[in-house]
C-alpha cells in the first residue's frame, strides 16, 4: 500500500496584517509554513502507516524553497518525499497542479514494481488561496474516487469506510473502493512534533526526490500559466464602508441615541 | 513565459509593487525588476498605470475554443431531506442580472428524486426555465453521479456561467466537472459582475487569508464555473412568470455511483439557522467567559436574534462550532448584526460585512470594527449591553 500526501507551502498568514495607514499588506517577517490542514493529513498517513504496512510519500509542487517543508514532513516520520519544481510550472492554477500532482503520482506508481493499492489524502483546503480545489480535480485527473471534508477513516485491503462531514449536524459514513482520495478537515486530529531523530535524518540523508516537466513528460499546454483557465485581472483591499457614526455620552445617552437610530433605519 | 517590463514606459510608481502579493516585485534604479520568485499570477500587469508590464507566454498552441457558442446562466441546486438548499435561490437573484445583462436565460438545474410537485414553487424564484433530472438515488448526493449528469448536460447545452453554492457538497463536485470540462472555476466569490467590453464574468474572492479581495476572470474557456458561499446574496422576490420545465430521466441504480452511502449521522442539536437570521447578536473575546455568553443571550431573546461569535469564541469553547462566523465560518446578512467585544480581524468582517446595519460595543476606541460599524459604542458592552436589554424591552412594550 502507498499513502501519498499533498502538501503546500504557503504564507504563514496569520501573521499578516494590513498597514491601516497605507492600506497594503505588511510582508515583513511572514515566514513561508507547511499548510496547517496539510499536516493533518501527514499525521493520518503516519497513523495509517504505523497500523498497516503502507509507504507514506509527500508531495509537493513549488519553488526550489519548498524543500523545506518536505524537510518537516520527513522528519513527522514520512518515508519518501518528492518536489515537483520547475519554472514551466508557474502561474499554475488548480486544473495545472492538479494534472502536474497526477502526472508524478502516475510516475512513482509505474516505477514501484508491484500491482499496489494506493491512498491519496490531501488537506481540505490551503490558508493562502484558499480554494480546496486541487482535491477533487486530482482525483478526476487519476480517475479515482474522491471524498472530501473527511474526519475520520477505516483503511482495509481494497476499500475505505470514510466519515464526511457535509453540514454542520450531519455526517455522511460512504465506503469506496481503493484507489482514492480523500481531503481532511483540519482538528481531526493533533499532528505530531518532528523528534530530534526525525529532524537529524531528515537533513542528513538528504533525500529529496526532484521532478520537473521533462522528467514527468509534461503535455506543456497543461502546465503553469498555459495550463491554467482563470487569470487574475485585480488585487485590491477590501473598502470599509462602515458610515462609522460613533455615539458619544453616557451609557444611558448611547444606547437611546442607537435605539433613534435604529428606528430610523426601520430595523426595529 | 515571464513576467516583462518596458523600461522605456516604467515610471518607477510602484503601483506594481504594492500589487505584488507575493513581495516579487521591487523597485531597481527607478524601474520596476521582477525577482525569481514570482507566481506570474498577472496582478501586476492591471495595476500597472503605464502599460508598461506584461506577459510573454511563449508559442505554444492551445486549443483555441468559440466561446460565442456557449449561452445562458445556469443556478446548480443541491438539497438535504427533500429541500432545496437556499444558497440555490440566493443566486438565482444574482443569476437573473447577469442573465438580463448578457440577455440570455437562467435557468436552474435540479438533480433529485421528489420535487416533481415542488417545481411550481421553485418556479416563482425568476428562472426562465427549470432542468429537472429525475432518478430515485438521486434523493442523496453521490458525487460521482453529479459530476457524470452535470457534465453531460452541460456539453449538450452550452451554458456560458455557472454557479454553484460554495457548501460541502458544492466544493465537492464543481472542481470535478471543471476538471473534466476543463473549465475555469473559482471558489467562494463574494462578488460577480459582467465586463461589459469583453461579457467576461469578473469574479471577486477573498484570498490570502481575507486580508485581499482578487478579481479572476477566464476568458478563453466557457463554461465560466463560481462558487458562492450561503449569505452573499438575498434570496429574490417572487415574481409570477411562464418557466419552462424540462424533466429528463435517468436510469441510475445503486452500482452506478463507486461510493455507496453507509449511513447518515444526525447530531440533532438546535439546529443554529445564522445563515438566514434577521438579527444576529455576536460576542469575542471581549465578553471573557462562557458564562458570561449570558448577557449576550439575553440581549438576542429580546431582539428574537441569532447568537454566534469570533473563532476565538469556538477555540475556547465558549460557543459552539456551528456559531462561528467568517472566513472559516458562516457568512451572514442580517438586517441587524451587534458586535459585542470583537476586534474586527479581516477574517471575521468578510463574515457579515453585507449585514445592512453593523453596530459595534467595544472599549477600544482604535478597534478595527469601528472602521466596518455603522453605528459604535466605545464602552465596556458588560454596562452597556444591560442597558439596551432594557431599553428594547421597554420599546418592545410600546409597539
Ligand atoms: C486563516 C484564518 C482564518 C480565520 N477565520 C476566522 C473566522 O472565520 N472568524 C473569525 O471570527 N476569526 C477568524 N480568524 C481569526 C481572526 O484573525 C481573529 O483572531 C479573531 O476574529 C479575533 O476574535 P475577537 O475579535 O473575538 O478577539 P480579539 O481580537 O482578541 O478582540 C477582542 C476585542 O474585545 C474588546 N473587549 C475586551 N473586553 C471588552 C469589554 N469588556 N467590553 C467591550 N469590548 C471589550 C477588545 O477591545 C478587543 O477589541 C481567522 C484567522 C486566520 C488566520
Amino acid at each position: 500500500m502507498k499513502i501519498f500526501v499533498c502538501t503546500k507551502q504557503v504564507p504563514g498568514i496569520s501573521e499578516v496584517k494590513i498597514d491601516p495607514k497605507t492600506n497594503t499588506l505588511i510582508r515583513e517577517g511572514v515566514e513561508s509554513i507547511l499548510n496547517p490542514n496539510d499536516r493533518n493529513a501527514l499525521e493520518m498517513a503516519l497513523v495509517l502507516k504505523e497500523e498497516q504496512k503502507a509507504e507514506v510519500i509527500a508531495l509537493t509542487m513549488g519553488p526550489p524553497q519548498a524543500e523545506e517543508i518536505l524537510r518537516e514532513a520527513l522528519a513527522m516520520g514520512v518515508d519518501k518525499v518528492v518536489l515537483l519544481s520547475d519554472r514551466a510550472f508557474a502561474g499554475a492554477d488548480t486544473l495545472a497542479t492538479s494534472y502536474t500532482l497526477a502526472l508524478a503520482i502516475k510516475k512513482i506508481l509505474k516505477e514501484s514494481d508491484s500491482e499496489e493499492n494506493y491512498l491519496i489524502i490531501c488537506g481540505s483546503q490551503a490558508v493562502d488561496g484558499d480554494t480546496g480545489q486541487v482535491p477533487p480535480e486530482l482525483a478526476e485527473e487519476l480517475g479515482i474516487p474522491q471524498i472530501t471534508y473527511v474526519q475520520k477513516l477505516e483503511l482495509s485491503e481494497d476499500k475505505i469506510v470514510v466519515e464526511r462531514k457535509f453540514r454542520a449536524t450531519e455526517i455522511v459514513v460512504i465506503e469506496t473502493k481503493l484507489p482514492a482520495l480523500i481531503s481532511v478537515l483540519t482538528d481531526i486530529n493533533k499532528p505530531r512534533f518532528p523528534t530530534m531523530m526525525g529532524i537529524m535524518k531528515a537533513y542528513e540523508n538528504s533525500n529529496v526526490i526532484y521532478f520537473d516537466s521533462k522528467n514527468l513528460n509534461a503535455d506543456i499546454s497543461k502546465i503553469g500559466l498555459n495550463g491554467s483557465m482563470t487569470e487574475v485581472k485585480k488585487i485590491f483591499f477590501p473598502e470599509r464602508n462602515g458610515k462609522r457614526i460613533i455615539l458619544e455620552g453616557s451609557p444611558e445617552e448611547v444606547v437611546k441615541k442607537l435605539c433613534h437610530h435604529l428606528q430610523e433605519d426601520k430595523i426595529l | 513565459m515571464s513576467i516583462k517590463i518596458d523600461h522605456e514606459l516604467c515610471t518607477g510608481c510602484a503601483s506594481c509593487v504594492e500589487s505584488c502579493m507575493y513581495g516579487a516585485i521591487e523597485l531597481n534604479n527607478n524601474i520596476a525588476k521582477v525577482l525569481p520568485n514570482c507566481t506570474l499570477c498577472g496582478a501586476c500587469i492591471e495595476a500597472c498605470p503605464e502599460e508598461a508590464i506584461s506577459l510573454e507566454r511563449g508559442d505554444i498552441k492551445t486549443k483555441k475554443i468559440d466561446i460565442s457558442q456557449y449561452k445562458g446562466v445556469w443556478v446548480i441546486a443541491e438539497h438535504y431531506k427533500n429541500k432545496i438548499h437556499n444558497v440555490a435561490f440566493q443566486l438565482l437573484r444574482k443569476g437573473r442580472e447577469l442573465a438580463d445583462l448578457l440577455q440570455v436565460n437562467l435557468t436552474l438545474v435540479i438533480l433529485g428524486a421528489n420535487f416533481d410537485d415542488k417545481l411550481e414553487e421553485f418556479s416563482q424564484y425568476g428562472m426562465d426555465e427549470i432542468l429537472y433530472v429525475r432518478a430515485p438515488i438521486l434523493k442523496d448526493y453521490y458525487s460521482d453521479l453529479y459530476v457524470k449528469v452535470i457534465s453531460e448536460l452541460v456539453v449538450q447545452n452550452n451554458p456560458e456561467i455557472i454557479l454553484i453554492g460554495a457548501t460541502p457538497t458544492g466544493r465537492d463536485f464543481a472542481p470535478r466537472i471543471a476538471k473534466r470540462l476543463n473549465a475555469g472555476l473559482t471558489a467562494d466569490c463574494t462578488g460577480l459582475e459582467i465586463n461589459p467590453e469583453t461579457k467576461n464574468l469578473l469574479q471577486t474572492r477573498p484570498t490570502y487569508g481575507g486580508n485581499i479581495l482578487a478579481t479572476i476572470q477566464t476568458p478563453s474557456s466557457r463554461p465560466q464555473m463560481a462558487t458562492v458561499r450561503p449569505g452573499i446574496f438575498k434570496i429574490p422576490e417572487k415574481v409570477q412568470k411562464d418557466v419552462k420545465i424540462r424533466t429528463i430521466e435517468y436510469q441510475f441504480k445503486e452500482k452506478d455511483s463507486v461510493t455507496k452511502i453507509v449511513k447518515v449521522i444526525s447530531k440533532t442539536k438546535n439546529t443554529v439557522n445564522l445563515e438566514d437570521a434577521k438579527y444576529i447578536v455576536a460576542g469575542g473575546r471581549g465578553v471573557g467567559s462562557k458564562e458570561n455568553f449570558k448577557l449576550l443571550k439575553d440581549l438576542a431573546n429580546v431582539l428574537g436574534a441569532e447568537l454566534g461569535g469570533s473563532r476565538i469564541t469556538i477555540e475556547l469553547n465558549w460557543l459552539d462550532p456551528d456559531r462561528q462566523i467568517g472566513q472559516t465560518g458562516k457568512t451572514v446578512n442580517p438586517k441587524l448584526y451587534i458586535a459585542c467585544g470583537i476586534s474586527g480581524a479581516i477574517q471575521h468582517i468578510v463574515g457579515m460585512q453585507n449585514s445592512d446595519i453593523i453596530v459595534a460595543i467595544n472599549k477600544d476606541p482604535n478597534a478595527p470594527i469601528f472602521h466596518w460599524a455603522h453605528y459604535g459604542i466605545i464602552g465596556d458592552l458588560n454596562e452597556i449591553i444591560p442597558i439596551l436589554i432594557q431599553e428594547f424591552k421597554k420599546l418592545k412594550s410600546e409597539e
